[in-house]
């Protein structure tokens, strides 16, 4: 199903053939750099490559990320909060999709 | 537009402190958060308890709420007095996206705090987030799907207006859940600046033969008792077409089988994992009866030994 009037638009996959540093991360969720490594530094985001100045993210530090900022904002969370909530969130995701359900 | 009730909304009494309503708001914003909920509406739920909860929260803006009296009924249609707001000092601007009742009352506020961020021309404009929901055909074969999309936009007063959009998207072969695609220039655009990008989240429906983990598939194959005990070789269904799949005498149900890089095409392809699950022949004939009772003599059997006792 697509609309007939529309061009075509051809996007690329962030993770494969994106990194962002912790800046360009910070930008892209419109937080601070520092927030972005707190983030890191508590395990949140996947693991990053490189000396701490250095780091390069992939897409699912990205995705990881905006929830994380979400959380913290909306429900006043801690990060160790939000790294528990996340990592509860995945598995539940998982445990759904073995399930059959929609994660 | 419909008048909303802000304190119904939220729960709490019209003489509710603020410690009430920051507890209410707590409470219902870890319910119906997007990120956290599976309840169907949680994302207009969560939005409507957000504009609640700027209001009420606010001594200015609530004090304003208020004043606008207690004989409106939640969804009956509204239209705010002429200088209903005199007096009153809003501060701080919100984030947009609240409903046209919010709007009415203190947009004026919203929108000067907005203008200085927003509509700057010569900057770039903000980067777009959305999340799609697409069949795993889509991943499997690539190709082009629309993808409905529901954007803030900024008209030409400025005004902050939810537009729904649709898209036409190729979406990349091998894509996997969670993955986001970058759309350079569809976020929003500026006047005479760089416009911003779309990133879109990817999550895939469940499928009705594969069960999706990450980049693997897993398909549940029924099998004949006989297949499983003395080995066969039966055809099923993969995302590249049938095939012919060997299944090794002696397999039990739960066996899994691993045809690798039969999974989601990205790069390295996931795997197809068969697990097989013993299907039982109907005893419905007495031939099919005579059968199983010659089993049973022929191969002794105790399905619960394992269970002791």
């Amino acid at each position: 199903m697509i609309s007939r009037d529309l061009e075509v638009l051809i996007g690329s996959i962030v993770e494969c053939d994106t990194t962002y540093s912790a800046e360009e991360l910070g930008r892209l969720c419109a937080a601070d750099v520092a927030r972005i490594l707190e983030l890191a530094e508590e395990g949140i985001l996947p693991p990053a490559r490189g000396a701490v100045r250095e780091w390069r993210f992939g897409g699912e530090a990205l995705r990881r990320a905006r929830i994380a900022l979400r959380l913290q904002r909306d429900l006043e969370l801690n990060l160790a909060g939000v790294a528990l909530a996340i990592d509860l969130l995945e598995e539940i995701a998982a445990l759904r999709r073995r399930l059959g359900l929609e994660a | 537009m419909e008048f909303k009730d802000y304190y119904k909304i939220m729960g709490v009494a019209r003489n509710a402190t603020e410690a009430e309503i920051k507890q209410a708001y707590r409470k219902l914003a870890r319910k119906y958060h997007p990120d956290v909920s599976k309840e169907k509406d949680a994302e207009a739920r969560f939005k409507e308890l957000g504009e609640a909860y700027e209001v009420l929260r606010n001594p200015e803006k609530r004090a304003a709420y208020d004043q606008l009296g207690t004989g409106h009924r939640a969804g009956e249609p509204f239209r705010p007095p002429p200088d209903w707001d005199a007096g009153f000092e809003f501060s701080g601007a919100s984030d947009g996206g609240y409903s046209d009742f919010f709007e009415a009352l203190f947009g004026r506020a919203a929108r000067a705090g907005g203008r200085g961020r927003r509509g700057f021309a010569g900057g770039r404009g903000e980067d777009h987030h959305a999340k799609v929901l697409l069949d795993l055909e889509a991943t499997l074969a690539g190709g082009t799907r629309a993808i409905g999309l529901r954007v803030p936009e900024v008209d030409a007063e400025g005004r902050l207006q939810v537009a729904e959009r649709t898209l036409n998207v190729q979406i990349p072969k091998g894509i996997l859940p969670g993955q986001t695609i970058r759309l350079a220039g569809q976020g929003t655009r500026v006047h005479g600046g760089e416009a911003g990008d779309l990133y879109v989240e990817v999550e895939f429906s469940p499928h009705r033969l594969y069960r999706i983990e990450g980049r693997d598939l897993l398909l549940e194959l029924p099998v004949a008792p006989w297949e499983a005990a003395l080995g066969a070789t039966v055809q099923t269904p993969t995302p590249g077409g049938k095939v012919d799949l060997k299944i090794p005498a002696g397999s039990h149900a739960g066996t899994k089988l691993r045809l690798k890089g039969r999974g989601i095409p990205a790069s390295p392809p996931g795997d197809l994992y068969v697990e097989l699950a013993i299907a039982l022949p109907p005893a419905t004939s007495e031939t099919a009866r005579e059968a199983y009772r010659a089993l049973a003599t022929a191969a002794p059997f105790d399905p619960r030994a394992h269970l002791g006792g």
